[in-house]
């Protein structure tokens, strides 16, 4: 008996397992792309489509928007006079009027184009350890800054690197003429940038007065300002987690981009811009043509999607009348050849 | 070695080269001369390549050795030393990985190993040493030392065999660890030794190791009180092989002549050949595109990127000036390594892991042919074996099947079926008819009273019951009697000669050849029992119940070139007799022409009913004639040299002027399915040949048993005897014949039309081509060069364009030939072996399957093999379910692995038209470095594991499917090309359609805007959606891993993205993605775009699946049985 038994163990010690998996024969669903499930997934996938096409559609074109170029090439512009290299805190004021309300809340927009922040050797040109208030960092920066690292007299730049060099410095004031006499519309330059970035990942040095941390640093080459007085009228907005600063630092990624200036969401014009003129002053400093680059200013409100983009909501008509399209050619060739495995 | 060589170059003795000379016991043969210890070494086996030591360098030299590895590690050292866009860790982290998991795979295998080892070499075993017993460990015996082995040990080296416990001087083993062969196998010890080991004095004299493990020849010189030494011859009977294990003995001694790692079982142990899949190739064919397209993308950035440069303002804008070093480097240096950056950048377009998961899908895919229990035989008590996993997809595309016969198309089981004596038939009839009923067949020949004489009957049945190397199985208590077969452990009782107990029904009979336990067997119905050998004594039961003794003076070994074998007895009243047995054409030359006449007759008609037959002959030597036999037999078996050539002259002078007495048949039975297997093989489209030693009549029946010649078709012979038809010299028929043919099965066949899809049932002519062996070589060795090529063109053509071809009276290396010419022909189609024994190892290895069949001729067919199955009929399964599926899997692994890359680099080398050719990536480091680890990894794994496009049942049911991937159809560079527009196509949807999402960055509801990583970001999402989306539109059999894998790495990757950009991570440098994926979600546009470039990337693949489906021939069917889903599964459970 006892071998009989052994052989009995022997045999099932070699024997496979008998498990649905080893055997590959795990339950499993075999869908079938059939015309039955997928003429009318068509249909509904396009309506549905087309659906989100047109609100997009809609919602885009609602949406207004107010480019004006001010680089200046142009001899009529009346930035012209800026444009020359040699011209030192130059001003030019641009005139627009508009026949609607502009409504509110705006954005204001300054673009650059044919600028490449994406440069790679220029996105890399950075410290984020210093950005993050690290002091050790200030006294030696980290080498991916160079050449924006030491100054002549070896002295760090802090901040250091390319990217916040070469700081967007422009500045722009907008009135509206009232009756020949200009008043000012208020801008806010606050929540221009990420939250995350103001609160989290950018940071001063815990060091009061700020001024203090940036003793032995010199200010990057082509600020007028050093990074602790750049906005004199806040003291929350200045150093590593000025507004304008942030923006800047958040590389665009393609060469021709907008970034947010400014919102007008104040005052008389919380309801947006009214009908009239309007002036808008700037402070020409940044210099874009030894690239043949451009400047301009946008004016532009938001919807749920965002600003004006018409691509997204052609696109969406187009592809749900294509899936319509081509659920009722399939419908006319099924039709046709009557296929069996219509149950 | 170099001690050999040096030697050699000293003209030092040549036959120090070739033999060893073992002092037993090292004792010194002769006092004049001082005994210096021979070196040899050791006994310890070392199975595994490593040491703590070595084992980091050496592991990691070879791996880098592998071209891959290879690539990666110079992108990684690119990376480290020139300032590259990615840091190195990206590629560096997955080739560690990959590194660090095989590392750890093989260090694992080697511990295991060194385990094994030291459990040997730790091994204690008993040494007989100046006149004590020793326990020694294994790995410290020397050449020269007497061993001690009791039973059920294995041997600790190579030992020969010096004094045995038995009586009978033999002791037996089982070499179940070296070829599989379980049964007992007698063993001899050196004729006579003294027993009293101490005293003996002797060297030996061998040959240098060697790894056939059925070969060894050397001699012993005993050397006693000064007397001239006698010298005994010592062969493989003598020799104990290492590994085997001592049975039915209680103990032997035996000195060691091989140790450690020069014994044959180490020897044996060399890995084979490594055989590579034609999918390997199509793979490495893809590789060198993709490496193209690699080189040739960066060659146009780097270029594109100076041409851009050069125009004004470009170089080297104000924001962005370069460092000193940069300006001061030479112009083509920065080119340079601006290629080189590039390169790195889409380095990435050759996944590091698709090795790893092409490896990991065949060594896992082949456990489901291993634990398929479809393939399990109760018989045997086991299931398929798999040897070797790289060649899972092959099993899918085999064009020719060549199958040997015996063994593999029949069962080998033999019956004796029956008998011709002296030109009368016998046939046995029933076993229940009294025990010498000698019954006579009403047949054609014989009627009662013409039976032949007795005296023929009974010297022809004595024949059969002498001459043979069968032994006896002993029962243990043979009083006892009713104890089964299933006894293994028997113990040493010799038989008593004058006990005879009638149980010899159930005597079991061990014998190489199973053909030789069927005429032992049938001679036992016929009234004469073999007993067993006895000391050099042969005992048979006679009819009248009397013993007969015969002394068994030689036995002249059956060899397949002879194809015969004769041993010669002595009878008690002192006559000397051969008696032999072969096959009919090596026997009919050797006896009187007058008696061949009557029995040819009966061997042909037995021969076309499918029976194996053996003709018997014998002769009375004279004692001149024995003594000069004899002296000649001695002397050959001593020769140390040539010993197989010289034993075969003398085999060859003795087996001349026998008398024939008759013939035997024996049956053997067509495996189970065999005809069904054949028929399922040639309705896939494989060309079936039957290779086989067989007799053409013989062989051709079992074709036509099997289905492989049908009733119509036409038979094209090819053989010795068509050629001698004609009357005409052999070679001009050759060539007659063979252009005739070519007329008849190529020329005036209907055009086939290109391609595979050809259906092999259609109208017209089926032509069946036989050819033997002998008309093989003339055609492959023609005597001119130029008709040799002719000929074996002509022979190809014809053989192609017949259903199947039957190869006979093939010598295994004939077999081998055979499919290397296939192999090598035009088209190189895929060929499969399979076979069961020793003489198909050849084919085997050749073909670029080889299948073993655990036959009973031993293992040897099943260790060379590649997929090893029990039965022929599990065949089918093999080629047709597994086969067809792995291919289907690994062929959708590999373009799906090219085309995920493809989409995944082409946004970034799109990306750097609009970054200023910067090198710019496009999406994060860590993107870069998981896209391929985990978040499109475990997909296509797991449906490369358990796809099954159609099921399994109508993958067997429907033969002819398996046509449709025939000749690596999803492989070729159609279906890649479809992939790599795909690919095409969907990198640039990604890229483009984000393009102009982004004309306008301000996608955020608060009018803020997105930078470069959201950009990269959302391109990555779409992509990783895509891509797996796309794969879960290619699965048709979606089981619970399928879903769980799918859904949960795009789950997962949303997770990581998550937390990814949740947290400042102290390491890193820059924190880019910090919360760029959560703001991404918060955008309604991001969203809408990521589901319209999704939709729109899948939507001509589903048109396509819709519009494709309706269009096969079988899809009606498919889709009428496929349907099987849970509920059905669970119906039937």
């Amino acid at each position: 008996m006892g071998r009989t038994k052994k052989m009995v163990k022997e045999e099932l010690a070699n024997r496979p397992d008998n498990t649905a998996f080893t055997q590959q024969r795990l339950p499993a669903w075999q869908p079938m792309l059939s015309a039955g499930i997928v003429i009318p997934g068509f249909v509904i996938i396009g309506l549905a489509f087309i659906g989100i096409g047109v609100a997009l559609f809609v919602t885009s074109q609602s949406i207004q928007l107010l480019e004006l170029d001010y680089t200046g090439v142009e001899q009529t512009s009346p930035c012209f006079k800026c444009s020359d290299p040699n011209a030192k805190n130059c001003m030019c004021e641009l005139t627009f009027s508009t026949d609607t309300l502009f409504k509110g809340p705006v954005f204001f927009y300054y673009g650059l184009s044919n600028y490449f922040q994406n440069y790679r050797s220029y996105g890399v040109s950075k410290d984020d350890d210093q950005l993050s208030g690290n002091l050790d960092n200030f006294k030696s920066p980290s080498d991916t800054c160079a050449p924006y690292e030491y100054d002549r007299n070896n002295k760090p730049f802090v901040p250091c690197g390319a990217v916040a060099n070469s700081l967007f410095n422009d500045t722009f004031k907008l009135y509206q003429i009232v009756n020949g006499a200009k008043k000012v519309v208020p801008l806010d330059g606050k929540g221009i940038s990420w939250w995350t970035d103001y609160n989290i990942k950018y940071r001063n040095p815990a060091v009061t007065p700020l001024k203090n941390a940036f003793n032995g640093t010199v200010k990057p080459l082509y600020w007028s300002k050093p990074a602790y007085e750049l906005d004199p009228s806040d003291p929350a907005n200045n150093g590593f987690i000025n507004q304008d600063f942030l923006v800047w630092m958040r590389r665009a990624a393609l060469p021709d981009f907008r970034k947010l200036y400014r919102r007008i969401t104040d005052g008389d014009y919380a309801e947006g811009l009214p009908a009239g003129n309007y002036s808008l002053q700037i402070a020409y400093n940044y210099p874009v043509l030894s690239f043949e680059g451009r400047k301009k200013v946008v004016f532009s409100n938001v919807s749920w999607m965002g600003g004006k983009n018409e691509f997204l909501g052609i696109a969406y008509l187009v592809i749900g009348s294509l899936c319509v399209v081509m659920s009722v050619v399939m419908l006319i060739v099924y039709a046709k050849f009557k296929f069996p495995e219509e149950e | 070695m170099l001690r050999r060589r040096l030697n050699r170059l000293l003209g030092g003795d040549e036959r120090r080269v070739d033999s060893r000379t073992i002092y037993v016991g090292h004792r010194s043969c002769s006092a004049t001369e001082a005994f210096i210890p021979p070196k040899f070494c050791d006994n310890r086996i070392v199975s595994s390549k490593y040491t703590v030591w070595n084992f980091l360098p050496k592991n990691l030299f070879e791996q880098f050795r592998r071209i891959a590895n290879f690539y990666f590690l110079i992108i990684f050292l690119v990376q480290v030393i020139v300032d590259t866009p990615t840091s190195p860790v990206t590629s560096g982290l997955p080739l560690f990985f990959v590194i660090t998991v095989t590392a750890i795979k093989q260090g694992y295998e080697d511990w295991l190993r060194h385990k094994a080892d030291n459990e040997v070499n730790k091994y204690l075993v008993t040494v007989l040493e100046d006149g004590g017993r020793i326990q020694k460990e294994s790995e410290k015996i020397k050449v020269g030392d007497v061993v001690e082995v009791e039973e059920d040990e294995t041997f600790p080296c190579d030992l020969i065999l010096l004094q045995s416990s038995r009586d009978d001087d033999t002791c037996f083993v089982t070499t179940a660890s070296l070829d599989g062969e379980s049964n007992h196998k007698t063993h001899y010890t050196v004729p006579d030794t003294e027993k009293d080991l101490e005293s003996l004095n002797a060297t030996i004299e061998c040959e240098q190791p060697q790894p056939d493990l059925y070969k060894f020849v050397g001699r012993m010189h005993i050397y006693k009180n000064d007397q001239e030494p006698t010298v005994r011859s010592l062969g493989p009977e003598n020799l104990l092989l290492k590994g085997a294990t001592l049975k039915n003995t209680q103990k032997i001694c035996g000195v060691a002549v091989y140790t450690g790692m020069e014994t044959k079982m180490a020897l044996n142990y060399q890995g084979k050949s490594q055989k590579r899949s034609a999918v390997e190739k199509s793979i490495n064919a893809f590789l060198l595109v993709y490496l193209c397209i690699l080189v040739s993308k960066a060659l146009v950035c780097t270029t594109l990127k100076y041409v851009w440069q050069s125009k004004p303002g470009q170089d080297e804008p104000w924001y962005n000036e370069k460092t000193q070093r940069e300006k001061e480097t030479n112009l083509y240096l920065k080119m340079f390594t601006d290629f080189l950056s590039f390169m790195v950048l889409f380095n990435f377009i050759i996944p590091v892991s698709m090795y790893v998961t092409v490896e990991m899908q065949k060594f896992l895919g082949s456990f489901f042919i291993t634990w398929d229990k479809d393939f399990f035989d109760p018989e045997i008590k086991e299931g398929a074996l798999v040897n070797t996993s790289d060649l899972n997809e092959e099993l899918g595309q085999v064009e020719y099947v060549f199958t040997d016969k015996t063994g593999t198309l029949t069962q080998n089981n033999m019956e004796f079926i029956e008998c011709c004596i002296d030109g009368f038939q016998y046939k046995y009839r029933d076993a229940s008819s009294e025990l010498d009923g000698f019954c006579v067949t009403d047949g054609p020949v014989s009627k009662l009273q013409q039976k032949a004489g007795r005296e023929k009957e009974e010297l022809f049945l004595r024949a059969l019951c002498l001459c043979h190397t069968v032994q006896v199985k002993e029962s243990a208590e043979q009083g006892q009697g009713q104890r089964d077969g299933l006894i293994d452990e028997v113990d040493g009782l010799g038989v008593d000669g004058e006990v005879v107990h009638p149980l010899q029904e159930q005597r079991g009979f061990i014998a190489s050849s199973p053909d030789e336990v069927a005429l032992v067997k049938g001679a036992m119905r016929y009234g004469f029992t073999f007993l067993g050998l006895e000391s050099k004594t042969m005992k048979i039961l006679n009819r009248n119940n009397d013993v007969e003794m015969y002394e068994l003076l030689h036995v002249l070994n059956f060899d397949p070139v002879r194809r015969r074998m004769s041993v010669i007895v002595r009878s008690k009243s002192g006559d000397t007799l051969l008696f032999c047995k072969g096959a009919d054409s090596s026997i009919f030359p050797r006896v009187r022409r007058e008696e061949v006449e009557r029995i040819r007759m009966h061997v042909e008609r037995n021969a076309t009913e499918g029976y194996r037959t053996l003709c018997v002959a014998y002769k009375i030597l004279s004692a001149e004639e024995y003594a000069q036999a004899d002296a000649g037999l001695r002397e050959a078996r001593l020769a140390l040299q040539d010993r197989e050539e010289k034993l075969m002259t003398v085999y060859n002078q003795v087996e001349t002027g026998m008398s024939l007495i008759g013939a035997t048949a024996v049956e053997d039975r067509l495996q189970e399915e065999a005809a069904e297997t054949m028929e399922a093989l040639q309705g896939a489209g494989m060309k079936v040949w039957v290779l086989t030693g067989d007799k053409m009549e013989t062989a051709k029946s079992t074709c036509y048993a099997c289905r492989l010649f049908q009733r119509n078709t036409e038979l094209l012979e090819l053989t010795v005897r068509t050629l001698e038809d004609g009357g005409r010299r052999r070679e001009e028929r050759l060539h007659d014949l063979l252009l005739e043919y070519h007329k008849k099965a190529v020329q005036d066949a209907p055009p086939v039309k290109a391609g595979v899809t050809r259906s092999w049932s259609s109208a017209g002519q089926d032509y069946g081509f036989i050819i033997d062996g002998a008309t093989l070589s003339m055609v492959l060795n023609s005597s001119s060069e130029s008709n040799s090529n002719r000929y074996k063109n002509l022979f190809l053509q014809i053989c192609q364009n017949c259903t199947s071809v039957l190869c006979c009276r093939m010598a295994p290396l004939q077999k081998a030939q055979i499919v290397k010419m296939v192999k090598n022909s035009k088209g190189s189609p895929i060929t499969l072996s399979i076979g069961d024994g020793a003489n198909d190892v050849s084919m085997i290895l050749e073909a670029h399957v080889g299948i073993g069949i655990k036959g009973k001729e031993g293992r040897q067919a099943v260790r060379n093999s590649d997929y090893a199955i029990p039965k022929l009929k599990h065949l089918k399964k093999l080629l047709l379910a597994h086969g067809h599926l792995y291919y289907v899997r690994i062929a959708h692994l590999v373009q799906y692995f090219f085309y995920k890359n493809l989409c995944f680099i082409l946004p970034q080398f799109l990306y750097q038209f609009f970054c200023g050719y910067s090198q710019q990536p496009l999406y994060d480091a860590a993107y870069l470095t998981m896209y391929n680890i985990c978040f499109t990894s475990m997909p296509i794994l797991a449906y490369s594991l358990l796809e099954q496009h159609i099921c399994m049942e109508v993958l067997l049911d429907n033969a002819t499917l398996y046509r449709e991937i025939a000749k690596n159809a999803m492989l070729r560079w159609g279906p890649f090309l479809y992939w790599t527009l795909l690919g095409v196509f969907h990198g640039l949807l990604f890229f483009f359609g984000v393009r102009f999402l982004f004309s306008n960055p301000a996608l955020q509801d608060n009018g803020q805007v997105f930078g470069n990583w959201s950009y990269g970001t959302i391109v990555f999402t779409v992509l990783v959606f895509t891509v797996t989306l796309k794969l879960a539109l290619d699965t048709r059999h979606w089981t619970w891993i399928n879903h769980f894998v799918i859904w949960g790495s795009l789950a997962f990757y949303v997770f990581f993205s998550f937390f990814w950009g949740g947290i400042i991570w102290p390491f890193l440098r820059q924190q880019r993605l910090y919360f760029v994926f959560a703001n991404m979600l918060s955008s309604v546009s991001a969203w809408l775009v990521i589901i319209l470039l999704i939709l729109l990337s899948l939507l001509p693949e589903i048109l396509l699946v819709v519009f494709r489906k309706p269009r096969g021939p079988h899809a009606r069917q498919i889709a009428a049985v496929t349907p099987l889903s849970y509920k059905h599964l669970k119906e039937r459970e």
